[in-house]
Protein backbone atom coordinates (compact mmCIF):
# COMPACT_ATOMS: atom_id res chain seq x y z
CA UNK A 1 0.00 0.00 0.00
CA UNK A 2 1.60 3.18 -1.12
CA UNK A 3 1.14 6.02 1.15
CA UNK A 4 -0.87 8.08 -1.07
CA UNK A 5 -3.75 5.83 -0.22
CA UNK A 6 -5.39 5.80 2.79
CA UNK A 7 -4.85 2.82 4.87
CA UNK A 8 -8.41 1.39 6.05
CA UNK A 9 -8.48 0.93 10.18
CA UNK A 10 -7.34 -2.14 11.42
CA UNK A 11 -10.74 -2.41 12.88
CA UNK A 12 -13.77 -1.00 12.86
CA UNK A 13 -16.98 -1.24 14.71
CA UNK A 14 -20.25 0.89 13.41
CA UNK A 15 -23.69 1.14 14.84
CA UNK A 16 -23.06 -2.33 16.68
CA UNK A 17 -25.97 -3.77 19.15
CA UNK A 18 -26.17 -7.11 20.42
CA UNK A 19 -28.82 -8.88 22.91
CA UNK A 20 -29.32 -11.77 24.59
CA UNK A 21 -33.10 -12.17 24.41
CA UNK A 22 -33.87 -9.29 26.48
CA UNK A 23 -30.75 -8.20 28.32
CA UNK A 24 -28.72 -5.80 26.24
CA UNK A 25 -25.55 -6.59 26.22
CA UNK A 26 -23.77 -3.89 23.48
CA UNK A 27 -25.73 -0.65 22.66
CA UNK A 28 -24.53 0.85 19.08
CA UNK A 29 -21.08 0.60 19.40
CA UNK A 30 -18.65 3.05 17.35
CA UNK A 31 -14.96 2.74 17.61
CA UNK A 32 -11.86 2.53 15.21
CA UNK A 33 -8.08 0.77 16.17
CA UNK A 34 -5.86 2.49 14.29
CA UNK A 35 -3.15 0.62 12.70
CA UNK A 36 0.28 0.59 14.30
CA UNK A 37 -1.49 1.42 17.80
CA UNK A 38 -1.71 -0.48 21.06
CA UNK A 39 -5.31 0.15 21.73
CA UNK A 40 -7.03 -0.19 24.80
CA UNK A 41 -10.49 -1.54 25.85
CA UNK A 42 -11.25 -0.62 28.91
CA UNK A 43 -14.19 -1.90 30.87
CA UNK A 44 -15.46 -3.27 34.35
CA UNK A 45 -16.60 -7.36 34.00
CA UNK A 46 -19.67 -7.39 32.88
CA UNK A 47 -19.15 -3.96 30.44
CA UNK A 48 -19.64 -6.00 27.33
CA UNK A 49 -16.15 -6.72 26.38
CA UNK A 50 -16.29 -10.67 26.01
CA UNK A 51 -19.29 -9.90 23.76
CA UNK A 52 -17.30 -7.40 21.65
CA UNK A 53 -14.48 -10.26 21.14
CA UNK A 54 -17.12 -13.18 20.19
CA UNK A 55 -18.55 -10.62 17.47
CA UNK A 56 -15.50 -9.40 16.20
CA UNK A 57 -14.05 -13.05 15.71
CA UNK A 58 -17.52 -14.16 13.93
CA UNK A 59 -18.18 -16.77 17.04
CA UNK A 60 -21.60 -15.28 17.23
CA UNK A 61 -23.16 -13.76 13.98
CA UNK A 62 -23.93 -9.38 14.25
CA UNK A 63 -27.23 -8.49 15.06
CA UNK A 64 -27.20 -5.13 14.08
CA UNK A 65 -24.16 -3.18 12.50
CA UNK A 66 -21.30 -3.56 11.08
CA UNK A 67 -17.70 -4.95 12.04
CA UNK A 68 -14.74 -4.60 9.44
CA UNK A 69 -11.01 -5.45 9.62
CA UNK A 70 -8.73 -3.78 7.33
CA UNK A 71 -11.70 -2.62 5.26
CA UNK A 72 -12.82 -6.32 5.06
CA UNK A 73 -16.62 -7.03 6.63
CA UNK A 74 -16.73 -10.01 9.21
CA UNK A 75 -19.98 -11.34 7.87
CA UNK A 76 -19.73 -10.67 4.42
CA UNK A 77 -16.08 -11.81 3.47
CA UNK A 78 -14.82 -13.62 6.93
CA UNK A 79 -11.81 -15.45 4.40
CA UNK A 80 -9.81 -11.77 4.14
CA UNK A 81 -11.55 -10.47 7.28
CA UNK A 82 -9.72 -13.39 9.45
CA UNK A 83 -6.70 -14.17 7.69
CA UNK A 84 -5.22 -10.25 9.19
CA UNK A 85 -6.50 -11.30 12.52
CA UNK A 86 -4.94 -13.21 15.32
CA UNK A 87 -7.08 -13.59 18.78
CA UNK A 88 -6.10 -14.64 22.25
CA UNK A 89 -9.23 -15.97 24.16
CA UNK A 90 -9.27 -14.98 27.93
CA UNK A 91 -10.29 -18.44 28.59
CA UNK A 92 -6.87 -21.01 28.52
CA UNK A 93 -7.56 -22.72 24.45
CA UNK A 94 -4.46 -24.51 24.09
CA UNK A 95 -4.39 -28.27 24.16
CA UNK A 96 -3.37 -29.34 27.20
CA UNK A 97 -1.83 -33.00 26.27
CA UNK A 98 -0.46 -31.93 23.02
CA UNK A 99 3.28 -30.66 22.44
CA UNK A 100 3.97 -27.12 22.05
CA UNK A 101 5.15 -27.60 18.36
CA UNK A 102 1.65 -29.75 18.02
CA UNK A 103 -0.27 -26.89 19.14
CA UNK A 104 1.44 -24.40 16.94
CA UNK A 105 1.25 -26.73 13.45
CA UNK A 106 -2.69 -26.99 14.39
CA UNK A 107 -2.97 -24.09 14.27
CA UNK A 108 -1.01 -23.43 11.13
CA UNK A 109 -2.77 -26.33 9.72
CA UNK A 110 -6.23 -24.16 10.21
CA UNK A 111 -4.74 -20.91 8.57
CA UNK A 112 -4.03 -23.41 5.12
CA UNK A 113 -0.39 -23.42 6.16
CA UNK A 114 1.57 -26.91 5.27
CA UNK A 115 3.70 -29.06 7.38
CA UNK A 116 6.99 -27.92 6.41
CA UNK A 117 6.29 -24.18 6.65
CA UNK A 118 4.05 -24.89 9.74
CA UNK A 119 7.34 -26.58 11.59
CA UNK A 120 9.36 -23.96 11.09
CA UNK A 121 7.10 -20.89 11.81
CA UNK A 122 6.72 -22.67 15.13
CA UNK A 123 10.21 -23.04 15.47
CA UNK A 124 10.89 -19.76 14.88
CA UNK A 125 8.20 -18.35 16.76
CA UNK A 126 9.01 -20.46 19.65
CA UNK A 127 12.77 -19.23 19.54
CA UNK A 128 11.71 -15.59 20.33
CA UNK A 129 9.79 -16.23 23.58
CA UNK A 130 12.69 -18.83 24.23
CA UNK A 131 10.87 -21.68 24.07
CA UNK A 132 12.39 -23.64 21.63
CA UNK A 133 14.02 -26.29 23.63
CA UNK A 134 10.92 -27.12 25.20
CA UNK A 135 9.27 -27.40 21.61
CA UNK A 136 8.01 -31.78 22.65
CA UNK A 137 6.79 -30.42 26.04
CA UNK A 138 3.03 -30.97 26.64
CA UNK A 139 1.25 -27.61 27.33
CA UNK A 140 0.51 -28.79 30.36
CA UNK A 141 3.76 -28.75 31.74
CA UNK A 142 4.27 -24.88 31.59
CA UNK A 143 3.20 -21.84 33.99
CA UNK A 144 0.19 -19.62 33.45
CA UNK A 145 2.32 -16.79 31.97
CA UNK A 146 4.38 -19.03 29.43
CA UNK A 147 0.90 -20.43 28.15
CA UNK A 148 0.33 -17.63 27.73
CA UNK A 149 2.87 -16.47 26.06
CA UNK A 150 2.68 -19.27 23.49
CA UNK A 151 -1.18 -18.62 22.57
CA UNK A 152 0.28 -14.90 21.87
CA UNK A 153 2.89 -16.16 19.50
CA UNK A 154 0.26 -19.04 18.03
CA UNK A 155 -1.98 -16.13 17.15
CA UNK A 156 0.61 -14.17 15.66
CA UNK A 157 2.35 -17.19 13.44
CA UNK A 158 -0.06 -16.44 10.15
CA UNK A 159 0.83 -12.75 9.93
CA UNK A 160 -1.87 -11.30 11.41
CA UNK A 161 -1.50 -7.33 11.27
CA UNK A 162 -4.04 -6.95 14.08
CA UNK A 163 -4.15 -9.29 17.02
CA UNK A 164 -6.64 -8.85 19.83
CA UNK A 165 -6.73 -10.04 23.54
CA UNK A 166 -9.58 -11.00 26.05
CA UNK A 167 -8.10 -9.82 29.58
CA UNK A 168 -5.01 -11.96 29.14
CA UNK A 169 -3.45 -11.47 32.25
CA UNK A 170 -6.46 -12.32 34.02
CA UNK A 171 -4.46 -15.03 36.89
CA UNK A 172 -1.15 -14.08 36.39
CA UNK A 173 1.99 -12.74 38.19
CA UNK A 174 3.39 -9.18 38.16
CA UNK A 175 6.04 -10.25 36.30
CA UNK A 176 4.84 -12.28 33.61
CA UNK A 177 1.93 -9.53 32.86
CA UNK A 178 4.70 -7.13 32.81
CA UNK A 179 6.67 -9.37 30.56
CA UNK A 180 3.52 -9.93 28.24
CA UNK A 181 2.91 -6.21 28.28
CA UNK A 182 6.16 -5.43 26.95
CA UNK A 183 6.94 -8.25 24.12
CA UNK A 184 3.42 -6.60 22.53
CA UNK A 185 4.63 -3.50 22.59
CA UNK A 186 7.38 -4.06 21.23
CA UNK A 187 5.57 -5.58 18.08
CA UNK A 188 3.46 -3.01 17.87
CA UNK A 189 6.97 -0.34 17.75
CA UNK A 190 9.19 -2.70 15.40
CA UNK A 191 5.94 -4.42 13.17
CA UNK A 192 3.85 -2.09 13.37
CA UNK A 193 0.94 -4.13 14.64
CA UNK A 194 -2.30 -3.68 15.50
CA UNK A 195 -3.53 -4.26 18.76
CA UNK A 196 -6.43 -4.34 20.79
CA UNK A 197 -5.62 -5.20 24.35
CA UNK A 198 -9.42 -5.66 26.75
CA UNK A 199 -8.44 -4.37 30.13
CA UNK A 200 -10.34 -4.05 33.50
CA UNK A 201 -6.69 -3.27 34.99
CA UNK A 202 -5.82 0.73 34.31
CA UNK A 203 -2.52 0.01 35.46
CA UNK A 204 -1.64 -1.49 31.92
CA UNK A 205 -2.51 1.57 30.33
CA UNK A 206 0.43 3.83 29.17
CA UNK A 207 -0.06 7.29 28.16
CA UNK A 208 0.39 6.78 24.48
CA UNK A 209 -2.22 4.34 24.60
CA UNK A 210 -5.78 4.64 22.66
CA UNK A 211 -8.44 4.19 25.17
CA UNK A 212 -12.24 3.14 24.24
CA UNK A 213 -14.15 2.84 27.75
CA UNK A 214 -16.70 0.42 27.26
CA UNK A 215 -19.65 0.55 30.44
CA UNK A 216 -22.87 -0.99 30.15
CA UNK A 217 -22.80 -2.09 26.45
CA UNK A 218 -21.74 1.38 25.93
CA UNK A 219 -18.47 3.70 24.13
CA UNK A 220 -18.99 6.28 27.12
CA UNK A 221 -15.20 7.53 26.02
CA UNK A 222 -12.31 7.09 23.13
CA UNK A 223 -9.03 8.56 22.36
CA UNK A 224 -5.60 9.20 23.14
CA UNK A 225 -5.13 8.08 26.93
CA UNK A 226 -3.31 11.62 28.18
CA UNK A 227 -5.85 13.49 26.53
CA UNK A 228 -9.25 11.88 28.12
CA UNK A 229 -7.34 12.55 31.04
CA UNK A 230 -7.03 16.38 30.28
CA UNK A 231 -10.25 16.48 29.24
CA UNK A 232 -11.59 15.47 32.31
CA UNK A 233 -9.76 17.43 34.46
CA UNK A 234 -7.87 14.54 36.14
CA UNK A 235 -4.56 13.00 37.23
CA UNK A 236 -4.90 9.56 36.20
CA UNK A 237 -6.63 7.32 33.63
CA UNK A 238 -7.95 5.52 36.56
CA UNK A 239 -9.61 9.29 37.97
CA UNK A 240 -11.00 9.40 34.69
CA UNK A 241 -12.79 6.32 34.56
CA UNK A 242 -14.63 6.80 37.48
CA UNK A 243 -15.16 10.08 36.34
CA UNK A 244 -16.57 8.96 33.49
CA UNK A 245 -18.60 6.18 35.01
CA UNK A 246 -19.59 7.94 37.87
CA UNK A 247 -23.37 7.17 37.36
CA UNK A 248 -21.99 3.36 38.53
CA UNK A 249 -21.29 2.24 42.03
CA UNK A 250 -18.93 -0.07 40.80
CA UNK A 251 -15.58 0.14 41.48
CA UNK A 252 -12.47 -0.30 39.29
CA UNK A 253 -9.66 -2.20 40.54
CA UNK A 254 -6.25 -1.54 40.20
CA UNK B 1 6.60 -13.79 8.61
CA UNK B 2 5.37 -11.30 6.27
CA UNK B 3 5.17 -13.16 3.25
CA UNK B 4 2.49 -15.02 4.80
CA UNK B 5 0.33 -11.95 4.38
CA UNK B 6 0.96 -11.27 0.42
CA UNK B 7 -1.37 -13.93 -0.23
CA UNK B 8 -3.90 -13.14 2.27
CA UNK B 9 -5.80 -11.20 -0.59
CA UNK B 10 -6.32 -14.53 -3.02
CA UNK B 11 -8.61 -17.34 -2.17
CA UNK B 12 -7.73 -20.42 -0.13
CA UNK B 13 -6.52 -23.05 -2.73
CA UNK B 14 -7.82 -26.96 -2.82
CA UNK B 15 -4.81 -27.44 -0.59
CA UNK B 16 -4.76 -25.35 1.31
CA UNK B 17 -8.15 -26.40 2.37
CA UNK B 18 -6.89 -30.05 2.53
CA UNK B 19 -4.00 -29.04 4.96
CA UNK B 20 -7.05 -27.42 6.96
CA UNK B 21 -9.01 -30.70 7.37
CA UNK B 22 -5.82 -32.97 7.75
CA UNK B 23 -4.57 -31.01 10.25
CA UNK B 24 -8.42 -31.08 12.42
CA UNK B 25 -8.00 -35.02 11.94
CA UNK B 26 -4.61 -35.08 13.27
CA UNK B 27 -5.35 -33.35 16.19
CA UNK B 28 -8.62 -35.60 16.69
CA UNK B 29 -6.72 -38.56 16.43
CA UNK B 30 -3.65 -37.45 19.18
CA UNK B 31 -6.77 -36.47 21.69
CA UNK B 32 -7.98 -40.02 21.11
CA UNK B 33 -4.74 -41.24 21.78
CA UNK B 34 -4.10 -39.66 25.02
CA UNK B 35 -7.86 -40.10 26.12
CA UNK B 36 -7.89 -44.40 27.00
CA UNK B 37 -10.23 -44.48 29.33
CA UNK B 38 -12.90 -43.04 26.68
CA UNK B 39 -11.61 -45.20 24.17
CA UNK B 40 -11.94 -48.62 27.01
CA UNK B 41 -15.37 -47.13 27.70
CA UNK B 42 -16.23 -47.30 24.14
CA UNK B 43 -14.91 -50.59 23.76
CA UNK B 44 -16.15 -52.10 26.95
CA UNK B 45 -20.66 -51.28 26.02
CA UNK B 46 -20.30 -53.00 22.68
CA UNK B 47 -18.35 -55.66 24.35
CA UNK B 48 -20.59 -56.40 27.22
CA UNK B 49 -23.91 -56.29 24.78
CA UNK B 50 -21.94 -58.91 22.89
CA UNK B 51 -20.15 -61.47 25.29
CA UNK B 52 -23.00 -61.23 28.09
CA UNK B 53 -26.53 -59.94 26.11
CA UNK B 54 -25.97 -62.23 23.06
CA UNK B 55 -24.91 -65.60 24.88
CA UNK B 56 -27.91 -65.22 26.91
CA UNK B 57 -30.12 -64.19 24.18
CA UNK B 58 -29.28 -66.91 21.93
CA UNK B 59 -31.36 -69.54 22.65
CA UNK B 60 -34.36 -67.44 23.25
CA UNK B 61 -34.11 -65.89 19.45
CA UNK B 62 -33.95 -67.57 16.72
CA UNK B 63 -32.75 -66.41 13.58
CA UNK B 64 -34.21 -67.73 10.22
CA UNK B 65 -31.62 -67.19 7.50
CA UNK B 66 -33.02 -63.59 5.55
CA UNK B 67 -29.71 -61.49 3.07
CA UNK B 68 -27.26 -60.65 3.31
CA UNK B 69 -26.48 -64.10 5.29
CA UNK B 70 -26.86 -67.30 3.25
CA UNK B 71 -27.04 -69.93 6.38
CA UNK B 72 -27.76 -70.13 9.92
CA UNK B 73 -26.34 -67.66 11.61
CA UNK B 74 -25.33 -67.46 15.85
CA UNK B 75 -27.37 -64.62 17.13
CA UNK B 76 -23.98 -62.81 17.94
CA UNK B 77 -22.98 -62.20 14.36
CA UNK B 78 -26.31 -61.11 13.68
CA UNK B 79 -25.92 -58.10 16.18
CA UNK B 80 -22.44 -57.90 15.28
CA UNK B 81 -23.71 -54.72 12.59
CA UNK B 82 -25.97 -52.76 15.15
CA UNK B 83 -23.16 -52.73 17.92
CA UNK B 84 -20.48 -51.48 15.42
CA UNK B 85 -23.51 -48.80 14.53
CA UNK B 86 -23.96 -48.30 18.56
CA UNK B 87 -19.77 -47.35 18.86
CA UNK B 88 -20.44 -44.35 16.09
CA UNK B 89 -24.19 -43.51 17.75
CA UNK B 90 -22.53 -42.95 21.35
CA UNK B 91 -19.41 -41.49 19.57
CA UNK B 92 -20.87 -39.34 17.69
CA UNK B 93 -23.74 -37.86 20.01
CA UNK B 94 -20.81 -37.42 22.49
CA UNK B 95 -18.62 -35.43 20.51
CA UNK B 96 -21.31 -33.27 18.67
CA UNK B 97 -22.55 -32.39 22.35
CA UNK B 98 -18.63 -31.04 23.04
CA UNK B 99 -19.22 -28.87 20.14
CA UNK B 100 -22.39 -27.41 21.07
CA UNK B 101 -21.85 -26.70 24.74
CA UNK B 102 -18.86 -25.56 26.90
CA UNK B 103 -17.62 -28.47 27.23
CA UNK B 104 -14.52 -28.25 24.29
CA UNK B 105 -15.36 -24.60 23.53
CA UNK B 106 -12.10 -23.20 23.73
CA UNK B 107 -11.12 -25.94 21.58
CA UNK B 108 -13.79 -24.63 18.80
CA UNK B 109 -13.23 -21.37 19.53
CA UNK B 110 -9.60 -21.62 17.96
CA UNK B 111 -11.06 -23.87 15.03
CA UNK B 112 -14.24 -21.37 14.42
CA UNK B 113 -11.65 -17.75 13.98
CA UNK B 114 -9.83 -19.88 10.99
CA UNK B 115 -10.36 -18.17 8.22
CA UNK B 116 -12.16 -20.82 6.42
CA UNK B 117 -15.69 -21.45 6.16
CA UNK B 118 -17.86 -22.07 9.00
CA UNK B 119 -19.31 -25.25 6.95
CA UNK B 120 -16.02 -26.82 5.68
CA UNK B 121 -14.88 -26.37 9.97
CA UNK B 122 -18.02 -27.98 11.36
CA UNK B 123 -17.54 -30.48 8.55
CA UNK B 124 -14.28 -31.39 9.20
CA UNK B 125 -14.67 -31.36 12.73
CA UNK B 126 -17.64 -34.17 12.10
CA UNK B 127 -15.36 -36.10 9.95
CA UNK B 128 -12.64 -35.94 12.52
CA UNK B 129 -14.95 -37.80 14.79
CA UNK B 130 -16.07 -40.29 12.20
CA UNK B 131 -12.42 -41.16 11.95
CA UNK B 132 -11.84 -41.87 15.96
CA UNK B 133 -15.55 -44.03 15.39
CA UNK B 134 -13.71 -45.94 12.81
CA UNK B 135 -11.15 -46.62 14.54
CA UNK B 136 -13.20 -47.73 17.41
CA UNK B 137 -15.16 -49.96 15.30
CA UNK B 138 -12.04 -51.83 13.85
CA UNK B 139 -10.91 -52.12 17.77
CA UNK B 140 -13.90 -54.10 18.41
CA UNK B 141 -14.10 -56.26 15.09
CA UNK B 142 -10.57 -57.44 15.98
CA UNK B 143 -11.76 -58.73 19.72
CA UNK B 144 -14.74 -60.24 17.82
CA UNK B 145 -12.45 -61.61 15.29
CA UNK B 146 -10.78 -63.58 18.64
CA UNK B 147 -14.47 -64.71 19.24
CA UNK B 148 -14.82 -66.17 15.72
CA UNK B 149 -16.75 -63.55 14.77
CA UNK B 150 -15.70 -62.27 11.10
CA UNK B 151 -17.46 -61.83 8.21
CA UNK B 152 -17.25 -64.74 5.16
CA UNK B 153 -14.74 -63.11 3.49
CA UNK B 154 -11.57 -60.69 4.63
CA UNK B 155 -12.49 -58.54 2.09
CA UNK B 156 -15.61 -57.58 4.35
CA UNK B 157 -13.78 -55.59 6.85
CA UNK B 158 -12.45 -52.92 3.61
CA UNK B 159 -15.70 -53.22 2.38
CA UNK B 160 -17.33 -52.52 5.66
CA UNK B 161 -14.80 -49.02 5.59
CA UNK B 162 -17.49 -46.32 3.18
CA UNK B 163 -20.22 -47.32 4.93
CA UNK B 164 -18.73 -46.97 8.24
CA UNK B 165 -17.54 -43.32 7.17
CA UNK B 166 -21.04 -42.65 5.87
CA UNK B 167 -22.91 -43.66 8.81
CA UNK B 168 -20.07 -42.21 10.93
CA UNK B 169 -21.23 -38.83 9.41
CA UNK B 170 -24.91 -39.27 9.49
CA UNK B 171 -25.10 -40.19 13.35
CA UNK B 172 -22.72 -37.13 13.90
CA UNK B 173 -24.41 -34.47 12.30
CA UNK B 174 -28.11 -35.66 13.94
CA UNK B 175 -26.34 -35.62 17.25
CA UNK B 176 -25.39 -31.90 15.66
CA UNK B 177 -28.79 -30.83 14.83
CA UNK B 178 -30.07 -32.65 18.44
CA UNK B 179 -28.24 -31.00 20.61
CA UNK B 180 -28.45 -27.52 19.15
CA UNK B 181 -32.06 -27.50 18.50
CA UNK B 182 -33.08 -29.16 21.87
CA UNK B 183 -32.45 -27.85 25.26
CA UNK B 184 -33.35 -30.76 27.17
CA UNK B 185 -30.22 -32.55 25.31
CA UNK B 186 -27.67 -30.37 27.07
CA UNK B 187 -26.36 -33.46 29.25
CA UNK B 188 -25.53 -37.04 28.18
CA UNK B 189 -28.14 -38.47 30.43
CA UNK B 190 -31.17 -36.95 28.45
CA UNK B 191 -29.16 -37.67 25.44
CA UNK B 192 -29.54 -41.39 26.47
CA UNK B 193 -33.34 -41.66 27.42
CA UNK B 194 -34.24 -39.64 24.70
CA UNK B 195 -32.11 -40.62 21.82
CA UNK B 196 -29.41 -43.54 22.51
CA UNK B 197 -32.21 -45.66 23.61
CA UNK B 198 -35.10 -45.02 21.40
CA UNK B 199 -32.74 -45.05 18.30
CA UNK B 200 -30.99 -48.10 19.18
CA UNK B 201 -34.19 -50.07 20.56
CA UNK B 202 -36.59 -49.48 17.62
CA UNK B 203 -34.19 -50.51 14.74
CA UNK B 204 -33.12 -54.08 13.31
CA UNK B 205 -29.79 -53.90 15.48
CA UNK B 206 -31.17 -56.19 18.06
CA UNK B 207 -33.52 -58.42 15.94
CA UNK B 208 -34.56 -58.50 12.32
CA UNK B 209 -37.91 -56.09 11.21
CA UNK B 210 -40.37 -58.96 9.94
CA UNK B 211 -39.83 -60.31 13.47
CA UNK B 212 -40.97 -56.62 15.20
CA UNK B 213 -43.81 -56.98 12.24
CA UNK B 214 -45.06 -60.06 13.55
CA UNK B 215 -45.85 -58.60 16.94
CA UNK B 216 -46.56 -54.49 16.35
CA UNK B 217 -46.70 -53.18 13.08
CA UNK B 218 -46.49 -50.15 14.18
CA UNK B 219 -43.11 -50.23 15.74
CA UNK B 220 -42.50 -51.58 12.50
CA UNK B 221 -43.02 -48.66 10.58
CA UNK B 222 -41.39 -46.69 13.32
CA UNK B 223 -37.83 -48.83 12.41
CA UNK B 224 -38.02 -48.53 9.42
CA UNK B 225 -37.57 -44.75 9.32
CA UNK B 226 -35.76 -44.98 11.97
CA UNK B 227 -31.97 -43.72 10.45
CA UNK B 228 -30.70 -45.88 12.72
CA UNK B 229 -31.65 -48.98 11.22
CA UNK B 230 -30.58 -48.10 7.62
CA UNK B 231 -26.89 -47.33 9.16
CA UNK B 232 -27.23 -50.77 11.13
CA UNK B 233 -28.32 -52.33 7.48
CA UNK B 234 -26.01 -50.91 5.12
CA UNK B 235 -23.16 -51.91 7.54
CA UNK B 236 -24.45 -55.78 7.64
CA UNK B 237 -24.84 -55.87 3.68
CA UNK B 238 -21.10 -54.15 3.22
CA UNK B 239 -19.83 -56.91 6.09
CA UNK B 240 -20.95 -59.30 3.39
CA UNK B 241 -19.53 -57.37 -0.08
CA UNK B 242 -23.10 -56.65 -0.49
CA UNK B 243 -25.13 -53.33 -1.29
CA UNK B 244 -28.76 -52.75 0.39
CA UNK B 245 -29.66 -49.88 -1.71
CA UNK B 246 -32.69 -48.65 -0.09
CA UNK B 247 -30.08 -48.35 3.31
CA UNK B 248 -27.60 -46.63 1.22
CA UNK B 249 -30.18 -44.40 -0.19
CA UNK B 250 -31.89 -43.85 3.21
CA UNK B 251 -28.55 -43.18 4.69
CA UNK B 252 -27.32 -40.86 1.92
CA UNK B 253 -30.58 -38.84 2.43
CA UNK B 254 -30.19 -38.42 5.76
CA UNK B 255 -26.79 -37.57 5.72
CA UNK B 256 -27.07 -34.80 3.28
CA UNK B 257 -29.95 -33.44 5.61
CA UNK B 258 -28.29 -34.08 8.76
CA UNK B 259 -25.43 -31.91 7.63
CA UNK B 260 -27.12 -28.85 6.34
CA UNK B 261 -29.23 -28.41 9.27
CA UNK B 262 -26.83 -29.11 11.64
CA UNK B 263 -24.41 -26.17 9.96
CA UNK B 264 -27.62 -24.45 9.78
CA UNK B 265 -28.75 -24.84 13.17
CA UNK B 266 -25.41 -24.57 14.88
CA UNK B 267 -24.33 -21.97 16.85
CA UNK B 268 -22.04 -21.00 19.64
CA UNK B 269 -23.97 -17.67 21.29
CA UNK B 270 -26.11 -20.75 22.45
CA UNK B 271 -24.05 -21.70 25.65
CA UNK B 272 -23.75 -18.11 26.49
CA UNK B 273 -27.64 -17.16 26.10
CA UNK B 274 -28.21 -20.75 28.42
CA UNK B 275 -25.38 -19.32 31.12
CA UNK B 276 -27.46 -15.60 30.98
CA UNK B 277 -30.71 -17.01 31.42
CA UNK B 278 -29.63 -19.32 34.22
Amino acid sequence: MTAAQEQPPALEIANLSHAYGARTALENVNLCVTPGKFTVLLGLNGAGKTTLMSLVTRLYAVQSGAIKIFGFDIMRQPMFALRRLGVVFQARTLDLELSLLQNLTYHAALHGIGASKAKSLSEEALARVNLLARKDDKARTLSGGLMRQVEIIRALMHGPALLLLDEPTVGLDIQARAQILAQLRERVSNDGLSVLWTTHLIDEISSEDDIIILHQGKVLAKGRCDRIIQEYHVQTIGEAFAKITASSKESLSL
Amino acid sequence: MRSLSDSFNARFTLGQYLICLWGIVWREGLRFLHQRERFISALVRPLVWLFIFAAGFRQVLGISIIPPYETYILYEVYITPGLMAMIQLFNGMQSSLSMVYDREMGNMRTLLISPFPRWFLLGSKLFSGVVVSILQVYAYLLIAYFWEIEPPSLLGYLTVLPALALSGLMLGALGMVLSSLIKQLENFAGVMNFVIFPMFFASSALYPLWRVKESSPWLYYVCAVNPFTHAVELIRFSLYLKTDWTALIAVLGYTSLFLIAAILAYDPARGARLRNSA
